[in-house]
Parts: structure tokens; sequence; C-alpha cells
């Protein structure tokens, strides 16, 4: 309970029934205040207090309430499961007048586009997915950019050239995160390998930590997680290794062994589309944005890491914003040293929107 | 298995004993309350609410002590407040038990709001100078926190209670047979009473160990389903303290070491693998079940009934 | 001092008088705590339990919410009077939607009119398997069903994730986790228009009227009853008790299984990681907030619905969290169950009047 409910809760006791009335009365004027205001929806898979994220999107929301917040009022719904019930929350922001939705998880991508048929005239937008409608657009971050960078790092980090990884689902975007982190390793350290652990589960600390732990006792110094609980830095922080933080910047909880995060920020998209909405310019289209949209930033380099290290990260990042470099880039070998990607050719969209197999420095097989 | 193989064994056995301890805290102390004849499945619940109190209290004063002492209080509180509904109100102990996970789920998490992200520092481990720097036994036995031996040591305290004691043997009493202790002037619901508080203050404790020590953090929901592994446990254990122990580091050993096997590399889909700790725990279970008698034994003839004096 | 009295006879009055005067305590206690966190307590109120009814839609959607629990509590319900504890219809929920939604899959491009048909046999039948086996361990090996049902309800869970990560993925999804939607002859028809209620919720209405038929009206449902209260009565009377541990386990796992092939072939329309939000569990509370009786069942599945719907709601119009929903209806389940006390017994105020 924080501080002002406590005090309602302290000012609910004392006084009675005055109070009441007064709230109720004012609950009514205060609905017809807002009529004109565009109403804005978001659903969220976890809760807002995660701190990975379904909280990253909440910020974006939050941004949108503090640039728009004359214009737009802004509702969110968050622990949505993704069965048979978010296609009715969906509904019910959508019969409720919000005029803009986001669904914010890939699980939501059908029921989003079976409300969108009912509703023509509300725009909806779905992160990660592929499907969208003339009122449905798509959106998503390359996060696998990050991955390259702090792949960069870790291979220039780690004394024992093993590295352990803690990953959720064996989804293309953790896959070919795994695969940008692992290219970029044995760029600047070809002996190193990565260990993957799955934990099956997006937040789950004790499993993270867990993880953590099998992989730290089979040698590996530097901790990197595509799961959103700051126990895996936590871990890393206890034995004196290195890690790298996922969705939100984790430095508080591991201040020693934090080398950065792959931070996202879903505000500049929220601002740009919302504002299209206002403007009557929004149209329906896919955006896959990575650090040059601003939909990803690296959290603050630990002051641990040495200068020129940081000037190979800088220079990676720079350049990829520049078009310059880019993460799958020939020649690329699977596992079973088949050449997947030429020398010279870079992997298309398509090819890492549908990755299911490893590159090879990765230790074990991808399940099929 | 190679020399790398051998020398992992003290971390597994190390990681093994802490993942065992908030389930081990949870199931001896659910154990208790279903030797005296009632079932409580809100073991989730309680937790949560210790996991959460212990974490405000430890933030706001510093005290990883004082910490566990709200936490085991929290989590009786709950426990008080099913104990009102079961046994004073007579509500039906399944279903109230589920009530008070949901209960604790949501409470837990509009009273941790504030709390979210914040980092606090770990339980200081005790290292024994010498025997914690011994290969394999020195990880695996020596260098945990206080949390973790105090959990070993309630093993055989419990047990001694139970079976040694003059107040355990009443306690099995009430649970074997209310009506006949109740003719011999013990009060049935009394005991019971202070039994369900016992369990809660214990679940309480499994919930603080996950959020002061084991991964020092609070998040919504952060005990993920140990609270029903802890229930299971009793079942699994036959109502025998020292089998809740083997129960928990069956169940905590073999989950380490799946996530040991990915790592290395076995080309084993991990969901596969994940399955493990739950088909051992069964598979275990079959094995020990078969003795029909002794289980009929152990298991509290009262267990779930309702009690009325005056019935 | 206020003691309780048992009545001689259960009061029939108390049956219908007691859940009300718990809704009523829920409204007054849900006003307070509303009230004191600081929203407006008639706003919250109204739209946790009235505003979910006041369209054709919101009444739909409480029908489909309803539906899986129903299903699942009326088979539990039957194996809980036997004293077979059964927790592990989440498992067989999803055993269920993995059989019948997987015939879907495989006839996939060559359905008829016989798919769905099948399908629902398919559901009912990997629920039944997957009940099978605690009834299997509990017979031959003793093991409790509790453990066994609870245990293979996470590996059900995995096996789940396991297949839409493989067998079952959709080869057009980009390598997401889900199978293909469902096509029309796979998917079960609607039964009112412009609402989501399908098929499903006319089984639940048949699992009741089975279930009570079954419990009151048959020598099986006779034989559960005594062996529930008096299994030693029930020994001497030679019923067979192996028997209807295996007769209660597969009934309650058809169901579940059936509440689960609901779910993918109904409203979720394929094969996702995340099929059910616990209904498996939450049915266990409906079951006993029914009594234990189907038409209770029916009622109680119906109410929890709503709370959860109703929650949803005052999210969206009053931005209540998530988390007081629970908290709420943690206190309407503790009233609803403490307050059935009345029904066998007065409370009576004083000391305790000398009788005998």
């Amino acid at each position: 309970m924080n501080r002002r409910t406590m005090g309602k809760a302290l000012l609910g006791l004392a006084g009675a029934a005055v109070a009441l009335s007064a709230s109720v009365y004012l609950g009514g004027a205060g609905a017809a205040v807002a009529q004109d205001k565009l109403k804005v929806g978001f659903v969220y898979v976890g809760p807002i207090s995660d701190h990975g994220y379904s909280y990253q999107h909440d910020q974006g929301r939050l941004a949108v309430e503090k640039e728009l917040g004359s214009k737009v009022t802004t509702t969110y719904v968050e622990n949505v499961p993704e069965g048979a019930d978010a296609e009715r929350v969906i509904d019910q922001l959508a019969a409720s007048g919000h005029k803009l939705i986001y669904t914010t998880s890939f699980g939501f991508m059908n029921p989003t586009l079976k409300v969108a048929q009912r509703y023509p005239d509300v725009k909806f937008e779905h992160a990660t997915g592929y499907k969208r409608a003339a009122n449905v657009a798509t959106y998503s971050a390359r996060f696998y950019e990050g991955r390259t960078v702090v792949g960069l790092i870790a291979g220039k980090m780690t004394k024992s050239n093993v590295i352990g990884y803690i990953a959720s689902y064996p989804i293309p975007e953790v896959v070919s995160g795994i695969n940008a982190f692992t290219l970029a390793l044995r760029e600047v350290n070809p002996k190193a390998e990565v260990r993957v652990v799955w934990v099956n589960s997006w937040y789950d600390p004790p499993k993270e930590a867990e993880a953590a732990k099998a992989l730290a006792d089979q040698g590996a110094d530097v901790i990197v997680q595509h799961t959103d609980s700051p126990a895996p830095v936590q871990l890393a922080q206890e034995r004196g290794l290195w890690a790298v933080g996922q969705s939100s910047d984790m430095t508080r909880f591991g201040p020693k062994a934090h080398l950065t995060a792959i931070v996202d920020d879903w505000s500049p998209y929220y601002l740009e589309r919302t504002k299209e909405v206002l403007d009557g310019t929004w149209k329906s289209k896919d955006t896959w944005g990575g650090f040059k949209a601003g939909l990803l930033y690296l959290a603050p380099y630990n002051p641990a890491i040495p200068k020129d290290v940081v000037e190979l990260a800088e220079k990676a990042r720079t350049d990829i914003m520049a078009g310059t470099r880019h993460s799958f880039t020939g020649p690329i070998k699977d596992q079973s040293g088949k050449e997947v990607i030429a020398a010279g050719k870079t992997a298309t969209d398509e090819q890492i929107l549908k990755m299911d197999w490893f590159v090879e420095g990765v230790v074990g097989k991808l399940p099929k | 298995m190679n020399g790398e193989g051998l020398l992992i064994l003290g971390p597994v056995l190390a990681a093994m004993i802490t993942a065992a301890t908030p389930l081990l805290y949870a199931a001896l102390g659910e154990l208790v309350v279903e030797k005296s004849g009632v079932l409580n499945l809100g073991v989730e619940g309680m937790m949560l609410a210790g996991a959460v109190i212990g974490f405000i209290v430890m933030v706001n004063t510093g005290s990883h002590t004082l910490g566990f002492a709200g936490a085991a209080l929290a989590g009786a509180v709950m426990a008080a407040l099913f104990g009102v509904l079961t046994l004073l109100l007579l509500a039906n102990q399944v279903a109230t038990g589920l009530a008070l996970t949901l209960f604790g789920v949501g409470l837990a998490s509009l009273v941790g709001q504030g709390y979210v992200g914040r980092p606090i520092p770990d339980v200081p481990e005790l290292r024994v100078p010498g025997l914690s720097d011994l290969p394999i036994v020195g990880p695996a036995l020596f260098g945990h926190d206080l949390p973790v031996y105090l959990a070993l040591a309630l093993v055989p305290a419990v047990s001694w209670f139970l079976y040694r004691t003059r107040a355990g043997l009443v306690l099995r009493a009430v649970g074997e047979n209310h009506s006949a202790a109740h003719a011999l002037g013990y009060k049935v619901l009394g005991i019971r009473f202070l039994a369900v508080l016992f369990g809660g203050a214990m679940s309480g404790m499994g919930g603080a160990y996950l959020s002061l020590a084991y991964t020092p953090m609070w998040a919504e929901g952060m005990t993920a389903g140990r609270g029903w592994i802890a229930l299971a446990l009793v079942v699994f254990a036959t109502w025998k303290p020292e089998r809740v122990l083997l129960g928990a580091w069956l169940f905590g050993g073999v989950t380490i070491m799946q996530l040991h096997a990915q790592g290395m590399g076995l080309a084993v889909s991990s969901q596969l693998l994940s399955m493990l700790p739950y088909l051992a725990t069964v598979v275990v279970l079959v094995a020990i079940s078969r003795d029909v008698t002794r289980i009929r034994l152990n298991a509290p003839a009262c267990l779930g009934k309702v009690f009325h004096p005056e019935a | 001092m206020i003691r309780l009295e048992a009545r001689g006879q259960a009061s029939r009055v108390m049956v219908y008088a007691t859940p009300v005067l718990a809704v009523a305590l829920t409204l007054a206690s849900g006003f307070l705590l509303f009230w004191a966190l600081g929203f407006d307590p008639v706003k919250a109120l109204h739209a946790f339990f009235i505003q979910p009814l006041t369209t054709a839609r919101g009444l739909g959607e409480l029908v489909v919410k309803a539906t899986p629990l129903v299903l699942c509590a009326v088979g539990l319900a039957i194996g809980f009077r036997a004293n077979v504890w059964n927790i592990g219809a989440e498992g067989q929920l999803t055993l269920g939607a993995l059989a019948g939604g997987g015939l879907a899959l495989a006839f996939y491009g060559e359905g008829g009119w016989w798919l769905l048909p099948l399908m629902v046999l398919g559901g009912i039948a990997g629920g039944m398997a997957w009940a099978a086996i605690p009834a299997f361990l509990k017979v031959r090996f003793n093991a409790s069903e509790i453990l066994t049902s609870l245990m293979l309800t996470y590996v059900a869970l995995l096996l789940l994730t396991y297949m839409v990560n493989g067998p079952y993925r959709d080869p057009d999804g980009f390598a997401f986790p889900e199978s293909r939607m469902f096509e029309p002859e796979a998917v079960l028809p609607v039964l009112v228009e412009g609402t989501r209620v399908h098929l499903g919720a006319l089984f639940a209405l048949l699992a009741v009227a089975g279930g009570w038929v079954l419990m009151s009206r048959t020598f099986i449902g006779f034989q559960i009853r005594v062996i529930g209260l008096t299994p030693a009565a029930a020994g001497y009377a030679g019923f067979n008790e192996k028997r209807i541990v295996w007769l209660t386990l597969l009934l309650s796992g058809g169901l579940a299984g059936l509440a689960g092939l609901g779910e993918v072939a109904g409203p979720i329309g394929q094969i996702t990681p995340g099929i059910s939000p616990g209904y498996g569990f939450t049915a266990i509370i409906v079951a006993f907030l029914g009594r234990l009786h189907p038409v209770g069942i029916l009622l109680a599945g119906l109410l929890m619905a709503l709370s959860f719907i109703g929650g949803e709601a005052a999210q969206i119009g009053l931005g209540l969290p998530k988390a007081i929903t629970g908290v709420f209806q943690g206190m309407l389940l503790f009233f609803l169950l403490a307050t059935d006390v009345l029904i066998r017994y007065r409370v009576r105020f004083g000391a305790k009047r000398v009788t005998a």
C-alpha cells in the first residue's frame, strides 16, 4: 500500500457518509468532462509492476499521457491471459469508446484481428505479430541489434570463454537474439562458446536464478538473459561474474556485475502513432525498428569495461544505426557447418523473422 | 562421468539444497497442519504473503531477521483467517484454502506495489574456514546462509515434536480421531488452530526465503507454484518429516540437474527435460506407496473433516 | 457469548438465504474496500456485478467464461463426493485440447461434417486418458491421486508448450508457438448470433443434467455417495471401490477434456500455449461453492465467471488494478463459504442451555 492509498484508508475510517456521497457525485461529473478526448487502450500480458516487458510498455503509455495528456486519456488492462479472455478484453475496450488500442503481446494477434473486424473505425496496433488489416498495424523492435553489441562486449570480457545464456521460449525473437549474440561474440573471440538454458517462462525469478547458477557452475563467467527478471544479474553479482540485463536497466540489482542491458523503449512509437490518429494520418503498416528508431537502447556501460571495448561496442552500435553493419552478415554457418548466408550477403528480414536454427558456437541443439 | 563432472557435483548439491529450502519450510508446516487433521490448500497464498511482508519489513528495517519474523507473522495471520473460517465457521477446508490462495495472490501484489524493482542485500552466507573449501562437500554443505540450516534443523525438530513429545501425541490424536480426543478433554479446535498458525508461519518463512535470500527481490506471484509443490510433498512424504526432506531434495535436485543437462547441450527438448522433476516425484511416490497399510497408518484419519464440539 | 448450535435438520430456508446473505456481506465489505483504496465504490460494484449483464454480448461472455468452469466442476464434484481428489483437471483439460484440437490439425483441409464430432470425442478421450494415469496408479499402486494428478498437470502444460513449439506449430506462422487457425468445419457453432456462446455451453448444461441424474437417480450415484460418506459401510455392502475410483476419474477427466476442446474449438479457434487461465483449479472452488450439486455448480460457475469479467470491466472503466480483483474475489468466496454454516447450525447468544 503506498502513501496515497494508506491516507485514503485512514480517511475512510474517520470520515463517514459525507465523503462517500461527494465522491460519487464527483465521479459522475468527471466522466462528462473526459468525453472529447481520444481514448487509447493498452492490453498487457503481465503485471505493469514486473519491471520487465509489460512495465516497459506501460512506460510508453505514461509517455503518451505526459505529452498528449490534454488530448488523450489512456486505459490499461494488465495480466490479460493469452487465451479466450483476450478477445473479450479487447472487445470491451473497443466497445467502451477507445479508438486506438495497443495489444502488446504476440498471443493477442488473432483476438486483435477478430475484434478489429467488428470495429472498422477503431485503430489497432499489435506488437510482434505478422498479421495486418486495414485497421490493424503491427510493430516490433529489432532486439537482435542490441544482442550484437553485447556479444562484442561479452567476447572481450570473458576469461573462461564460456557464456551462459538464459532463454525463455524458442521463438524466432529469442533464437535470432542468441545467434546475433554468438556471431558477434566469436567475431572478437573465436574460442568462446554459448551455453543455452531454456526456463520456459518469461518471468520466474527463482527459476532464472537456478539456471544462472547451473551455467555459472559450468564455468560461464558472463550471464546473458532473454528473460525479464533481475535474478540472473543478482546471481552474477553474488558470484563475481558479468551479466547483461534485459528489458529494463538492471544496474541496481548488481552494480558490479551489470555490463549493460538491452532496454526496450516503446515511447517514441506510441507517441508517433497516437499523434497520427489525432491528426487523422494513421495508416496500417508494419514497423520493425531497432536502435535507429529508438525502440531499444543500451543501459549505461559498466565503468569496469575497458575503454577500447566501449569504443568497439559504440562503433558497432553507430554502424548499425548508419546501416553499415548488419547483425547477420555472411558467411554464416549453422551448427552442422552448412552455409546458410553466403559471404557478403545479409540475412533478409524474413530469414530473421523465421529463424529456427542455431549458428556455430552455440552448444546444444535447438529442439524442432 | 569425467573429472569436470565430478567436481561439479559440489555446486549441484549446493544448488539442490537451496532450491529445496522454501519447499521444506512450507511442506513441514503443512505436514503439522495435516497431522492435526486440517487440510489447508492455501500454502501458495500464505507463501506470497510471507514473501511480500518479509521483503517490506526488510526494506524498512534493514534486518533480515525481522524480515523473516514479519513473514512468519504474515503467514500466520493469513492462516488465522483460514482457521476462523474452517474451524469456527466450519467452512469447507478445500475450498477455503483455494480461496485463501486467490486472496493471498491479490493481497500480496496490492501490498507490494511500491516495492517491486527494489534491490536489497542478500542474506550473508556462513563460511566455515577450512571446511567450506573442501572439494564437493565444501560447497555442498558448508557455505549456505542461516535459513538453509534452520530449515534442515526443523526436520528432526518437527519429527521429535510429533513423535517424542506429549503435545505432539495430542496433536496426532486430534488428527486421528477428533471425537475421541474431544471426549478425553482435549480442546480439538484450539490445538488445530495452533497447528494452522504454525503452518502459516512456516509457509511465510518459505516465501520469505525466496524474497530475501534466494532471489532478494519482490515480484508479483514470485512463488510461481512452489506452494503447490510443497502440498504435494506432504502427500509424497506420507506425512513423515524425514521424507519431506527427501522429496524436497529429489524435486530440487532433478530441477537443477535438468538445467545442467541443458547447459551441457543435451539434445532433448527443454520442455521434456523440464517435466522430469514432476515425473520423478510421481515415480518415486508409486515406488514407496505400494505398502498400503503403512500409508494408511500415517495418513491422519480425520484429514479435512469438519469438527464441531456439539456434534 | 456467541456459539453455534447444531440444527436437528438442515434448514431449507438457509440453503437459499445464505448465498444472498453472503452477497450482501460482499457488497458491504467491497464498498468499504474500494472506498478505502480511493475508488468510487458504487461505480466499482456496478462494474463488477451489473455492467457485464447489461448487454447481450456481456451476457454471452458470462456464458463463455462459465462453460469450462461448469464442465470441469460437475465432473470433479462427483469425484469429491466419493473422496476421489482429482485436482488435476487443468492437465486433463489441456490434454483434451491437445487431442481434440490435434484432430483439427491432422485433418486440416480434408474436414467434413464428421470432423467436429470426432474432435469432441477426441477431447473427451484425451482428458480421460490423462485422468486414467492417476486412476491406474491409485488402484494398482495405491499412489495418492492428489499428488499424481497435480504433478501430471505440470507435465501436461509442458507438453502443450512442446507441441505448439514442435509438431503443432503453424507452418506459415513465422515459427511462433501457435497452431494454425482451425478451419470453419473444426470450430464449434455459435449458438447465439452476436455473441461467442458456442456449442460447449450446451454440453455444460447436458453435463449438469447428466450429473444430477447420475448422482440422485442411479445406483452408481448411490454407491458414490455411500463410499464418500462411510467407506466402511460401502465395504460391507460389497461396493467395488476401485471401480468407483476409475469411474469418477474417467468421468471428471473426460468432462475436463471436453472443456479444453471447447476452448480451442470455440472462442480461441487454434491451439496456443495459453489455453486456460487456470480453469481446472478454479473449478475446484466452483464445485464446493455449488455444494457439490450440479445445479449449485451451474450457479456458482456463473457467479465466478461474473467476478472475473466484472474485474476486467472495473479495470477498464475505473482503472481498478487486477490485484484488487483478486482480493475482492477472495472476500466473496470467504463469505459464501462461511455463511454456509447457517444451514446446519444456528447462532445462539448467551450461555449454553442445560438440556440434559
